[in-house]
């Protein structure tokens, strides 16, 4: 199994990872040389062995529906890199033109 | 220098204050930390923590089973008055707005936390050279690396900066830096330690724990940060193991102790082996029977790991976006400023995680990649599962190798990986594991560890055959591990 810059420079795309032309060649036969290493896996695991997603075992853990303080707006945006009317104020997310 | 459980009895009884006690460190963090660089940032406000402490002492109050021990406090764990930057870019200067539960729970307990350390930047790496902020140095040598991703912690323990520190294990970023700085640091069972205002990197894996100089002093932090946490789903509603209790009583007799047999051959260095057999003799001369256990599967962990943790990672990252809180760069739409934030934001291991993780998850790609680490992860636990049905623990060595040259991994990612090789089963599996000295390697006179496993909330069994392997090998040598790092002592002469 291998992976291609194309294929990297695709998989950046969808990651939202603007990488430069000298960063996908650097990156892509690094990623190559992973991918190959760990398909070892395929090796072992037949069909029939369950899947384990975590270790613990718990599943559906509720919590009571109870009122509590939650976090004031000011201290929700004061990460925040531009705030206007106590919102997140963010680039433009649709297009001008179709 | 005194251990944390002497500086806890010291405050309380009045011989000394907390105010002298952090006094004492952060003049040990100016004059050795411009060196050692383990720390992101001392914190303003220690003397003024040191101050309340004292404060609640004259006053009569309790004081908690920390009262007045200065923690330093990996860089992940969300602050509140202090940065939280997770070694990276993204991050720089954030404040964050709430508390972790662990680090809530020291402030209860009377610590004072001292300041954060230095990480492979979002816990991704063994090195500390991932971090955006620079590298930390290994107190024994400082041209080699801490070990990471907790390196920072590892360090400032070491080099004796604070008598104790947090870190968070994944994959061994608690073990590993733990082996290659000479002090005793502990994964505690998956569930055990609250996940709470930890910046998550692989969230079925990212257990929070404690370094120290000693087992008791490990044991005291890992019990003070422990506990079942409602705000954190993943936390197991069960009592805290008794790990102070054990590891004051240090015995293995009778015990039954497992020799894993595929963690050794090619590529573990020989003086690593050579300690590592020692203190396998070395248990078994202090009664415990010991064994050899075959873990066929454990092969596979490292390459289940770097499917799993990344493809976790690729998911719990995509929060970082340049539009609510950290870095925002470039211009244009939101999307396109989304990824030249994140282009800038982040280093080369983490790009590099995010596209292996986003790879696996990939539709055509996920059966094959994902799916099966996950099936390897149940051929894991079914391992341990079968080992445990044999023998109480089991024992290895931590890494294959002592700390290694500074910048000599770096670029070759698959290398720095094998640093984990050791560590990883016991995180896939949500078992407990402590990493405690056991002399040097004869090469290179850099210190190595030995790692004990036990069954999920079996903690304390950690405590009990740590303690017995300290306590008899400062015996033999004469003196704490500690005492034999050259290093330090050109630190001290600074």
């Amino acid at each position: 199994m291998s992976i291609t810059r194309d294929e990297v420079a695709h998989l950046a795309r969808l990651s939202r990872l603007a990488l430069s032309d000298e960063e996908l060649d650097h990156l892509a036969p690094q990623l190559d040389q992973i991918i190959s290493a760990v398909a070892q896996v395929q090796e072992v695991a037949a069909d029939g062995i369950p899947p384990t997603s975590h270790a613990t075992g718990l599943t559906n853990v509720f919590r009571d529906d109870e009122p509590a303080p939650c976090l004031p707006p000011a201290d929700a945006l004061s990460g925040a890199p531009a705030v206007e009317s106590q919102r997140f104020k963010v680039p433009r997310i649709l297009a001008e033109e179709p | 220098m005194k251990t944390a459980a002497e500086l806890a009895a010291a405050v309380a009884s009045g011989e000394v204050s907390a105010a002298e006690v952090t006094a004492a460190h952060l003049e040990r963090i100016a004059a050795v930390d411009g060196q050692v660089r383990a720390f992101l940032h001392v914190a303003e406000d220690a003397a003024a923590q040191a101050e309340a402490i004292d404060g609640k002492r004259a006053a009569g109050e309790p004081l908690g089973p920390l009262a007045g021990v200065p923690v330093a406090v990996k860089d992940l764990f969300a602050t509140v008055g202090m940065p939280t930057t997770c070694g990276s870019k993204i991050l720089q200067g954030w404040l964050p707005p709430y508390e972790s539960t662990v680090t809530r729970r020291l402030r209860d307990a009377g610590a004072v936390l001292i300041g954060k350390t230095n990480m492979d930047e979002f816990a991704m790496g063994s090195s500390t050279e991932n971090s955006r902020f620079g590298p930390s140095r290994n107190p024994w040598d400082l041209g080699k690396v801490p070990g990471g991703s907790s390196g920072g912690s590892a360090a400032a323990v070491a080099a004796y900066e604070a008598p104790l520190a947090l870190g968070t294990d994944t994959g061994g970023s608690i073990r590993q830096p733990a082996a290659v700085c000479g002090i005793v640091g502990t994964k505690p069972t998956y569930g055990g330690s609250s996940r709470y205002g930890v910046v998550a990197f692989a969230s079925s894996l990212d257990t929070p724990g404690p370094f120290g100089r000693t087992v008791l002093d490990a044991a005291l932090l890992h019990e003070a940060m422990s506990g079942h946490d409602p705000l954190d789903s993943t936390s197991i509603d069960a009592p805290v193991p008794p790990v102070v209790e054990a590891a004051r009583h240090g015995d293995v007799a009778g015990l039954r102790i497992g020799v894993v047999t595929e963690f050794s051959g090619d590529g573990y260095q020989p003086g690593v082996m050579a300690r590592f057999t020692e203190a396998v003799e070395l248990l078994e001369s202090l009664g415990a029977k010991v064994t050899e256990i075959s873990c066929p599967h454990f092969k596979y962990a490292l390459p289940a790991y770097y499917l799993i943790a990344p493809s976790e990672a690729s998911s719990n990252l995509a929060r970082f976006d340049g539009m609510r809180y950290g870095l925002r760069a470039g211009s244009g739409s939101a999307e396109e400023v989304m990824a030249q934030t994140r282009a800038a934001g982040f280093g080369a291991e983490v790009k590099r995680r995010i596209i292996l993780g986003t790879y696996a998850l990939s539709s055509g790609y996920y059966d094959a990649y994902y799916g099966k680490a996950q099936q390897v992860r149940t051929l894991i636990i079914q391992d341990f599962d079968a080992a445990f049905g044999q023998v109480d623990v089991l024992v290895s060595p931590v890494t294959p190798t002592t700390a290694f040259r500074l910048g000599e991994r770096v670029d070759d990612p698959m290398a720095m990986y094998l640093a984990d090789l050791c560590t990883i089963p016991a995180d896939l599996a949500g078992n407990a594991a402590i990493s405690v000295p056991c002399g040097l390697a004869d090469e290179d006179g850099l210190p190595a560890g030995l790692q004990v496993m036990a069954p999920p909330l079996a903690d304390d069994r950690l405590y009990r055959v740590a303690a017995a392997v300290e306590a008899a090998f400062t015996r033999r040598w004469g003196h704490p591990l500690l005492a034999e790092a050259k290093g330090l002592k050109g630190l001290s002469s600074q």
